[in-house]
């Protein structure tokens, strides 16, 4: 059935931390491949070495411009998955109950056996987090690597999703946010997470860290730090540093 | 609800097996773990406990799959039929191709061992290439570093024995100001990708100086989008500031600089003792005395008089000349594009970390002088830089002024700066000198590359042409301390100094992305002279893959992939230091090639041996290794120190010196294809005074014995060549160049105008153009991978909004893009934050039609474009009749990022422009679609 | 969106057909025998065309029967059930008309509400969709009904009542062409929003993921210029309506209303090809594009 749990025991999802994103691509592709060999049909690519090569992704990383009247712009790298939303439209738009959020722990998932390809899901959900395998003809999405969460072939450190043990910057952060105390739960108190398209109501568990502000040195208004000088010409500065010398006590470190 | 929910294997197998090597999607060298089901790579990740990555991995290492499989592999040895740049070939025995090898090169090393020019691109097997070349006899050997990133290394190792790049990085658990100029992805990849993440999670503040704010400039705190080429400038303004208010660390410069060292007025050069050292006076004696003596305290503000001349310290000189008014923000606000109160600012957070949030590592440690400290003075400020301020001509001074900059503030090897990586610090001294007197049948004497100490290092002939093909290491341009690669086709073609015969390339794509001038390259490739006979007789090139330089080789000889071959990462080369530990690595081959390729070092090796080079010889005349395995096992450069540090000796368990250890390689793929030596905790800093660090090396075979040294802000070499400028000594520089090499040699960092500004005509070319390079690519290679080349499968020329609102650019415009040299028709898109007056591109998407086993109508052909067609090698003729590089003029760095533009709004071409015809493949075309599933 | 010949061909030609079923079904004199064959032949033809039509764009059109499961709560699946039930009834009572001559009034009611129930459920497909706020609007089930309504009755040949329905189906697609002008502006989801960036300044795409498009831009993304799409709008209400208008005042003619109806199919056709290609996704939001 298409109906959503009305609660998950776990809420486990991801914290992407804009502040520190480089938008180096490292999680689409480690993504990518993980996703490739493992959970359901590999995700495959048109025309891999032709014109216009398109293939199935489940993770991609936008890159934005951000520019306030009269301030100088900032870019902004925004990679962008499945936010595994505990309202997910994708969930109950479709027909054959191949989509589904787990009532354990709130991952949205596709069983691939039941999918038929429709395409409803990926028109439901607002982020453009579903993709339609081309070879395939099932619905492609991150499963939250929830065949690594929980894999105990892999060792426990391992047990995290694919991109987020890939990435060089620690960007990505994944935790249980029902835990008040998890890392991914206080990051967002601590950070202002937020939602994506809250407007919607879809109620997305993975949360963004903003951009904390930046250019601070841009704004002329706040009296910027200065340096005094100590003296304006070669000599003086010569002195100067002469008598800062000799007041130095044999060995110890001088404040200047 | 009672809905069933599928039940799913959560702990579905991973892998049949893991195989650690080392990763070479990059030169960055992370480890990666393969997991292999059935035999073949099912899936690349980090290697957690790798020195480098500590378990990430970046978007090529990932897709590395997609590497070993691609379409574009090389799968036997090919001879040219068609003509040079047709890519007509067909396929021969390896015992064909060798044998033809042989013979080329047994001639020449018997008759004319220079006529053979030896250059490698993206090795990183140089100390092995270079003993190759060297063995062979011929002074024409480089690798690529001279159009990479010299003016970064020489800089760095000039001034303080070490540099950024792959040198040193900041103390990322210190820091909390971290400065970061021109730098897009440089070669420590993932490692500064890492510690920008760690140094934001504490919540440090990032600067970052770039014309263009992407990537970790786009995560910066305060964006400084600085004018290409003054980066020069801005710094030396920021050490104007704070020499100005004193805000400079006065210990560390008496202490462990030559701050306080005595310049002779006459000559220009330091006062020293009869063995050479160099004299500081003592502030508690007031006596000359050599700088590293016990209890010595040397008076930076001395000044001393001996027979009426009166001797000044390097600090009143620095004093004397960064004072000046030409320095101060005002004065080059406007030329840096950086507000004066910008810069200030800067210069005050700066000097407020540096010295405010100053703090003590409770770590006692010993100086060179025999004093114990206590503690570690903490100074959180750390820099780091690359080819945005090396890759352009005055990129060695800035450099250099870079280092000025954080030695005055004290953070360099302190808690919180920024730290060297062994082997570095490296004086000067323990560096070699070139070498370059080739002699038929006989090997070189000496190392070909070094970092001179004066003219007489210079490889010139008595008469003073040079004795290098690529001009490296003459006057124009004395401290080529990497070769010039970029001029080696360039002089080769117009036979100057002298006409060679056979060009062997490694692993560099010289006749597209890797070239200034890429068409002109092409046609100097193929050009004929009047008797129909090739201008560069033969041309023998190693690829991996069908590159564009495949198509001008007349002799292929295919490599494998990073996946199938032995190689090792050695710190007698460019190893994978981490500032806490000296770490080497292999690769081994986790599958078997299944073309018939061989890894180009065991080639290399089988044709010294059967071309007779010594080194590769017993005393019986056979050979002494059978392929690269055995060599990094068994060769030894001196006595107990090979290519791989670890596990040496018998029983494999001395590290650094030690005997041969016939199973080292085991041991090393046992322990994760990699090894590591900590750095004791009291040798973590401070490390070229440091006794125990010292130690250390010494131990572990970086030195032969301790050398401490002093941080070089003035340059001694600098001022011999500068002297010899001035009319000193018997090695005279040509007129032509006297007046530059007086100028731009000074010994201590100066900026000058970009050469490329001083000869064209800046009103009509005024913009800037610059490339970047991709994070999830490398350089060419990347169009191949079926994953990669999805992200990048084409390129936009970057415009600011001046430009774009100025030219009424709309979405899907293209424009014409024009140099002194060249023009090309290519897409435009429109990004704010650039600097107003600078445009730019990523690097190396462009394709020609026919490589990389694409289908002609690729994207990265009919899109993509390299900015390459507009720079050129040499610079725009003077009307002097010379050939004048374009190139920093004391190192030789190519200045990929001089060139100057102008813009125009134009119809969309069917493709950008210039196209090229195709060439043809020497492998298939790839299938047309992929669903890549090893396991089942 | 990406406006798919399939789906255009399944909304229109189901939409026809039920219209027709339903009418038939609500018939109090209906043809019987041969007569009637005919008639249900279109219909069913048209029901049955479209709903097959619909599962060319199927990744697996054979795991087709699993879409039936989720009634409960997939507007898809209970579209899927209710076109099933509207057939097999529709079809029961078409039989007795064909082949037992007789009439169940009843039968043809609950067929007929069935026939109206598919197309209000294939409505609900799209007017569900708060990602998509053209459609994300009970006028579109109006607008769904109201097209099936007077198309049916085109085709079963009841000039008056058509005339009418086509004047109020042309006010119903004007008003949700008006509403839906407006409906993405107003449903307030911006790249500000999408990105949560909005609050710091102006937001703008600066670079898409991949540089070769994707799935999702092919499936999201189909920019159709303003001018292009007044062009076809007024062509779509012209040969929706104003001509078979016309037509159907001409003195009749088999000719004038076969013209009539290929002309209302056509224009039905254009309306549903603007329904998509209009159509904004807030996917297009992240690709700077709509
Ligand atoms: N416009 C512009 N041009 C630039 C630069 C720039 O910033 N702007 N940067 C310059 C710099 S710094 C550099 S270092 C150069 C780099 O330029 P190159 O050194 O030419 O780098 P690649 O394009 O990667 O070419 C290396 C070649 O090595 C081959 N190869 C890959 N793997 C293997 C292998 O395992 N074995 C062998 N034998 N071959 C292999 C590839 O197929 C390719 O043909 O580009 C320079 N060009
Ligand atoms: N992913 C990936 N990694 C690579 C490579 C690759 O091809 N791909 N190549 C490797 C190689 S060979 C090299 S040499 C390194 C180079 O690594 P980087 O030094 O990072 O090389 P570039 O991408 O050329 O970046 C140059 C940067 O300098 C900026 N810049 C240009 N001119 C100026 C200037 O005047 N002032 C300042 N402040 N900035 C300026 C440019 O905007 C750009 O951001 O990267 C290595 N790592
Ligand atoms: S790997 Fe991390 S830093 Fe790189 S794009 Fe993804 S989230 Fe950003
Ligand atoms: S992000 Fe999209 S696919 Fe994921 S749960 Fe939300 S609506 Fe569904
Ligand atoms: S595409 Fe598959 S998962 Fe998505 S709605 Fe259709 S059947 Fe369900
Ligand atoms: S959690 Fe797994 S599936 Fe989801 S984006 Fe990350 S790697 Fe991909
Ligand atoms: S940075 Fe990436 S490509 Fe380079 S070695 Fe590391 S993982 Fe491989
Ligand atoms: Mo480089």
């Amino acid at each position: 059935m298409t109906s959503l749990p009305t609660s998950t025991e776990k809420k486990l999802g991801l914290v992407i931390d804009l502040d520190t994103c480089v938008g180096c691509h490292a999680c689409v592709i480690s993504c990518k491949g993980w996703n490739t060999e493992n959970y359901g049909a590999p995700l495959s690519d048109q025309r891999p070495y032709g014109e216009e090569p398109m293939g199935t992704f489940l993770n991609r990383v936008h890159s934005y411009e951000v520019q306030a009247e009269g301030q100088s712009a900032q870019t902004v790298h925004f990679p962008k998955s499945c936010l595994h939303c505990e309202n997910a439209p994708c969930v109950t738009v479709c027909p054959t109950g191949a989509s589904y959020k787990r009532a354990e722990d709130g991952i949205v998932l596709v069983n691939e056996q039941d999918c038929i390809g429709c395409g409803l899901c990926a028109w439901a959900c607002p982020y453009g987090a579903r993709e339609l395998d081309q070879e395939e003809g099932v619905m492609k999405k991150c499963t939250l690597c929830v065949d690594r969460i929980y894999n105990e072939n892999l060792p426990e450190v391992d047990r995290t999703p694919a991109c987020v043990r890939t990435c060089p910057a620690g960007a990505r952060h994944f935790g249980d946010f029902a835990d008040p105390d998890s890392n991914v739960s206080k990051l967002t108190a601590e950070r202002g997470g937020m939602d994506l398209m809250p407007e919607l109501g879809t109620a997305p568990v993975n949360k963004y860290l903003p951009p904390r502000p930046k250019d601070s040195w841009d704004d002329e208004s706040i009296l910027a730090p200065f340096l005094e000088p100590v003296a304006d010409e070669a000599k003086g500065l010569l002195g100067w540093i002469d008598k800062q010398l000799s007041r130095l006590p044999g060995d110890s470190k001088e404040e200047v | 609800m009672n809905f069933k929910q599928p039940k799913i294997n959560t702990s579905p197998p991973v892998s049949d097996e893991i195989r650690k090597t080392t990763c070479y999607m990059c030169a960055c060298r992370c480890g990666i773990n393969v997991h292999m089901k059935d035999g073949k790579v099912a899936y690349i990740e980090g290697n957690r406990d790798h020195p480098v990555n500590q378990g990430v991995l970046c978007a090529k290492g990932s897709a590395g799959i997609m590497q070993v499989n691609a379409p574009s592999r090389l799968k036997k040895p090919l001879k040219r039929v068609g003509p040079r740049g047709s890519g007509e070939f067909v396929e021969i025995s390896w015992e064909e191709a060798m044998s033809t090898a042989v013979g080329w090169l047994t001639e020449l090393h018997e008759t004319a061992p220079h006529k053979l020019a030896f250059f490698t691109g993206r090795d990183q097997s140089q100390s092995f290439t270079s003993f190759w070349a060297q063995n062979f006899g011929t002074p024409n050997y480089a690798a690529h570093g001279g159009f990479c990133s010299v003016n970064m290394a020489a800089g760095g190792i000039y001034t303080m024995g070490g540099a950024f790049w792959e040198f040193g990085q900041p103390d990322w658990d210190h820091t909390k100001l971290f400065m970061l100029f021109g730098v897009a992805e440089d070669h420590d990849s993932n490692p500064i990708k890492m510690g920008i993440g760690k140094i934001k999670a504490r919540g440090a503040k990032v600067i970052g100086v770039n014309p263009v704010r992407s990537g970790y400039n786009a995560v910066a705190d305060e964006w400084v989008g600085i004018t290409p080429g003054t980066d020069g400038l801005f710094i030396l303004a920021l050490v104007h500031e704070l020499l100005k208010a004193g805000k400079i660390d006065l210990t560390y410069l008496a202490q462990y600089t030559n701050a306080p060292a005595l310049i002779d007025p006459n000559t220009g050069l330091l006062l020293r003792d009869d063995d050479d050292k160099v004299l500081v006076i003592d502030s508690t004696t007031g006596k000359l005395t050599p700088f590293d003596q016990k209890d010595v305290r040397p008076n930076l503000a001395a000044s001393f008089r001996k027979a009426g001349t009166s001797y000044t310290t390097v600090m009143a000189h620095m004093i004397e000349k960064y004072l000046d008014p030409q320095y101060a923000p005002e004065a080059v606000a406007e030329r840096c594009g950086i507000p004066a109160q910008k810069i200030k600012t800067i210069a005050a957070e700066l000097a407020r970390v540096a010295f405010e949030e100053a703090f003590e590592l409770d770590q006692e440690w010993t100086d060179f002088r025999g004093e114990t400290h206590k503690t570690m003075t903490g100074r959180p400020v750390s820099m780091h830089a690359m080819r945005g301020i090396s890759a352009h001509s005055n990129g060695f001074q800035t450099c250099r002024a870079l280092h000025i900059l954080q030695i005055i503030l004290g953070t360099v090897e302190v808690p919180g700066g920024f730290r060297f990586k062994p082997p570095y610090p490296k004086p000067l001294e323990a560096h070699p000198t070139p070498h370059g007197h080739g002699r038929p049948g006989r090997a070189l004497d000496g190392p070909h590359l070094g970092f001179p100490r004066g003219p007489e290092d210079l490889q010139i002939e008595d008469d003073g042409t040079p004795k290098r093909i690529d001009k490296a290491f003459s006057w124009e341009h004395p401290m080529s301390a990497h070769g010039m690669m970029h001029m080696v086709i360039s002089n080769a073609y117009a036979q100057d100094p002298y006409k060679i015969d056979t060009l062997f390339m490694y692993m560099a794509n010289m006749s597209w992305n890797s070239s200034m001038n890429s068409k002109g390259v092409m046609e100097m490739l193929s050009a004929r002279d009047d008797d129909g006979k090739y201008r560069i007789p033969r041309i023998i090139y190693s690829d991996a893959y069908s590159s564009e330089m495949v198509a001008y080789a007349d002799l292929i000889l295919p490599d494998t992939t990073y996946l199938e071959r032995h190689d090792c990462i050695s710190l007698l080369d460019r190893p994978i230091c981490e500032a806490d530990g000296a770490a080497d690595a292999i690769r081994w081959p986790v599958i078997e090639p299944d073309r018939d390729v061989r890894g180009f070092q065991s080639v290399l090796i089988e044709l010294a041996s059967r071309v007779g080079l010594k080194g590769f010889m017993k005393e019986d005349g056979t050979p002494k290794w059978k392929d690269y395995a055995d060599y990094i096992v068994n060769h030894e450069r001196k006595p107990g120190i090979g290519p791989l540090s670890g596990f040496r000796g018998e029983n494999g368990d001395q590290t650094g010196r030690g005997d041969v250890n016939p199973n080292q390689m085991d041991a090393y793929i046992e322990n994760g294809g990699f090894h590591v030596h900590h750095v004791p905790d009291e040798a973590r800093y401070y490390k070229p005074w440091n006794k125990a660090y010292q130690e250390w090396a010494v131990d572990l075979g970086l030195y032969d014995a301790p050398q401490p040294y002093l941080f070089q802000l003035y340059s001694e070499p600098m001022r011999k060549f500068q002297r010899a400028a001035e009319g000193h000594g018997d090695r005279q520089p040509p007129e032509h160049l006297r007046e530059r090499i007086r100028t731009t040699m000074d010994p201590l960092p100066i900026w000058y105008e970009p050469l490329e500004d001083g000869q064209i005509d800046t009103n009509e070319y005024p913009i800037h153009a610059l490339t970047q390079r991709p994070m999830a690519m490398y350089h060419s290679w990347g169009s191949q991978n079926a994953w990669l080349r999805q992200l990048h499968g084409h390129n936009p020329l970057y415009l600011p909004t001046k430009l774009w609102q100025e030219h009424g650019f709309e979405n899907g415009d293209w424009a014409k893009v024009s140099s002194a040299h060249g023009t090309i028709t290519v897409p435009v898109e429109h990004q704010a934050a650039l600097n107003e007056n600078t445009v730019w591109t990523w690097n190396a998407i462009g394709k020609r039609k026919g490589a990389w086993a694409l289908e002609d109508n690729a994207p990265e052909t009919k899109k993509g474009f390299l900015l390459n067609h507009l720079i050129h090698e040499l610079l725009p003729p003077k009307g002097d009749g010379l050939r004048w590089s374009n190139s920093d003029p004391i190192t030789g760095q190519a200045a990929w990022f001089d060139l100057r533009v102008k813009i125009e709004k134009v119809d969309a071409p069917a493709e950008a422009q210039p196209a090229f015809p195709p060439i043809d493949s020497p492998v298939e075309k790839g299938p047309s679609k992929l669903a890549w599933k090893v396991g089942k | 969106m990406h406006p798919a010949p399939s789906v255009i061909i399944f909304t229109t030609f189901s939409g026809l057909g039920f219209g027709l079923l339903a009418w038939l079904g609500f018939d109090a004199s209906p043809a019987k025998g041969w007569a009637a064959f005919w008639w249900f032949l279109i219909a069913f033809g048209f029901a049955c065309g479209g709903l097959i039509s619909s599962t060319f764009h199927l990744g697996h059109p054979e795991r087709a029967l699993k879409a039936f499961t989720q009634w409960r709560t997939s507007w898809l699946s209970r579209e899927g059930v209710c076109a099933v039930a509207a057939l097999f009834v529709m079809g029961l009572y078409a039989a007795a008309l064909i082949f037992f001559d007789t009439h169940i009034p009843h039968l043809g009611w609950i067929g007929a509400l069935l026939s109206l129930g598919t197309v209000f459920t294939t409505s609900m497909i799209y007017a569900q969709l708060e990602t998509i706020p053209r459609w994300n609007t009970p006028l579109t089930s109006l607008l769904y009904l109201s097209y099936a309504i007077t198309g049916g009755a085109l085709l079963s040949g009841r000039v008056t009542i058509a005339l009418i329905l086509l004047l109020i189906t042309t006010a119903v697609q004007l008003l949700w062409w008006k509403q839906g002008d407006s409906a993405f502006a107003d449903s307030g989801s911006t790249l500000g929003t999408a990105t949560g960036l909005g609050d710091r300044g102006e937001v703008r795409s600066m670079a898409h993921p991949h540089t070769s498009p994707n799935y999702l831009m092919r499936e999201f993304i189909h920019v159709i210029g303003r001018k292009h799409a007044q062009k076809l709008r007024i062509i779509s209400l012209g040969l929706m309506a104003v001509l078979p208008v016309i037509l159907l005042l001409l003195p009749f003619t088999h000719v004038f209303a076969l013209l009539a109806v290929l002309s209302h199919i056509a224009g039905v056709a254009t309306s549903r090809w603007l329904f998509f290609a209009e159509a904004e996704h807030t996917v297009g939001l992240y690709y700077g594009m709509r």
